[in-house]
């Protein structure tokens, strides 16, 4: 079935029973090509690529719960590709580049929607600072423009510019980052993977790895053992738990991250909108609700909820940043797990086991990421070669000292 | 989250800050030959566990004492609070002990 508006149109002539479930409820099969272990944003992406761009369509998603009930539906929905470093930039400019042409690829309403991310700045240091990034992504074919008090106070006039602390004195945009409809995402990849014959197996956790001679050859699940030639781990979040199963440790520490939104309020941003004095982000849904966040709380944790005073010194953020937030009311907050790693970067890599692959370290970037850490984890499932762009993700990086550490802060996951 | 500090009493986590894994303690010997390949585990490889982890927190906002603190990571709960001090220590007598009681089996 295809979506359309002349679907849509006859479905409103006829009652609306032509319509039918997105995706099937298959019993895992005893073997497959390759079995995905996530069925979160990233895990569908990838099956929906390797079925797509590289003909194999024998794979199961396996997901514990239900899918996209990870982080892909506990985020903020932001996508960017404002990065600095050699081994990110190309890496998140082709997840923009997927970004926008995803609707058409998929078929699927993921609401993407590209108004702009502005990254504040508030001292002559940081305008410089800003300057840098800005060419750096330049240089890498990214679009960037820098703003400067007056053109960001006729875009934006609400902001507190003359906060006495943190005088804004402009920003560094990038017109073609924005949110997306983030539910919308999973669903999109998954029925684009289950039309091309992806197994997509749910309330099925996977509890061990079935090794032969040092090779996995499949995975113990609640639904009984399931073999496949190749096993790709997708469970950012609760990677350290999952690679323990086979003895790995990682270069990640589990963390949690709030988010809240506001009750639905008449469009009052434009875009997205980052503090740069204090850790702070704000961007408006497309149903009218206030979407914020901050940092993270700062220690280990697998709980999906966080403390009272990380939700203190967001709300301080807002409040310094533009004052009239203070006049919303809170209408939900959550928490989800990430994988800090010990760079701030990601990893799409082999494990030194045979047949088992490993995507995660995804920080609080993985949303953003979706569709290229998809395309290049299912490159490297189906060629064993790491995507060009992806290169530079490896679990080895520390060892060589190849770091990819965009803030600079070295080895603190909380620091990130 | 509320610390209770073994000198101190009941304190808000927000007084602390948070290092993390306890084995962080326990730096490698760097005149061993394998010393490389234990600082890269040192300093970049994590067990985090789901559950049980004794991990390191800062009092910087009180008295700067560091803690060894038993927490759940599942459901924050504390079980365990002593000062990072007194583990060492403790650490170091019962080496100091088992290599003395070696040595007295030597001579015996």
């Amino acid at each position: 079935m295809r979506y359309s508006a002349l679907k849509v149109f006859k479905e409103a002539m006829t009652g609306h029973k032509g319509w039918e479930p997105v995706w099937r409820e298959p019993e895992p099969k005893a073997e497959y090509d390759v079995i995905v272990i996530g069925g979160g944003g990233h895990g569908l992406a990838t099956a929906y690529y390797l079925a797509k761009e590289f003909g194999i369509t024998n794979v199961a998603v396996l997901e514990k719960g239900w899918i996209g009930g990870g982080n892909v539906g506990r985020n903020t929905t932001i996508i960017r590709s404002n990065y600095l470093l050699p081994g990110n930039t190309p890496f998140y400019e082709l997840s923009m580049k997927l970004w926008e042409n995803l609707e058409q690829d998929f078929n699927y309403n993921a609401m993407v929607s590209q108004r702009g991310v502005m990254n504040l700045y508030h001292s002559d240091a940081q305008r410089d600072a800003y300057v840098r990034r800005g060419n750096a992504m330049i240089m890498a074919g990214v679009d960037a423009e820098l703003l400067n008090r007056e053109q960001l106070q006729k875009e934006c006039p609400f902001l507190d510019f003359d906060n006495a602390r943190f005088p804004i004195m402009g920003a560094l945009a990038q017109r073609r980052g924005g949110s997306v409809r983030h539910d919308a995402v999973a669903w999109g990849y998954a029925r684009g993977a289950d039309s091309r014959g992806v197994d997509i197996i749910q309330n099925c956790e996977v509890n061990g790895f079935v090794m032969d001679k040092g090779v996995c050859k499949g995975v113990t699940t609640n639904r009984g053992t399931i073999k496949a030639k190749k096993i790709a781990v997708c469970v950012a979040g609760s990677s350290g738990k999952v690679m323990s199963y086979a003895g790995m440790r990682l270069p990640i520490e589990s963390h949690v991250l709030q988010a809240f939104v506001s009750e639905g309020l008449k469009p009052v941003i434009p875009g997205v909108l980052t503090f740069g004095a204090g850790h702070f982000y704000v961007s408006q849904s497309d149903k009218g609700g206030l979407v914020f966040g901050g940092d993270i709380d700062g220690y280990n944790t697998y709980a999906q909820r966080g403390n009272l005073p990380v939700v203190e010194d967001v709300c301080e953020g807002g409040m310094a940043l533009m004052p009239m937030i203070g006049r919303a009311r809170l209408l939900r907050m959550w928490g989800g797990v990430m994988d800090m790693s010990m760079d701030g970067s990601p990893f799409i890599d082999k494990t030194g086991i045979d047949g088992l692959y490993f995507n995660g370290g995804w920080c609080y970037g993985g949303f953003k990421a979706t569709p290229a850490s998809g395309f290049c984890y299912a490159h490297l499932i189906a060629k064993d070669q790491p995507h060009e762009f992806a290169q530079e993700l490896r679990l080895d990086r520390f060892m060589r000292g190849h770091l990819i550490d965009e803030k600079g802060v070295g080895a603190q996951p909380n620091l990130h | 989250m509320i610390i209770n500090h073994p000198l101190l009493g009941p304190r808000d986590a927000a007084e602390f800050v948070y290092l993390g894994d306890a084995s962080l303690m326990n730096r490698p010997d760097w005149q061993s030959t394998d010393a490389g390949n234990q600082f890269y585990e040192y300093q970049y490889l994590r067990d985090n566990p789901a559950g049980e982890l004794r991990e390191l927190w800062y009092h910087e906002q009180g008295d700067r004492s560091w803690l060894v603190v038993t927490r759940n990571t599942l459901t924050h709960a504390i079980s365990k609070v002593e000062l990072a001090r007194d583990v060492k220590l403790q650490e170091i007598n019962s080496k100091t002990k088992t290599t003395a009681a070696a040595k007295k089996g030597k001579k015996a």
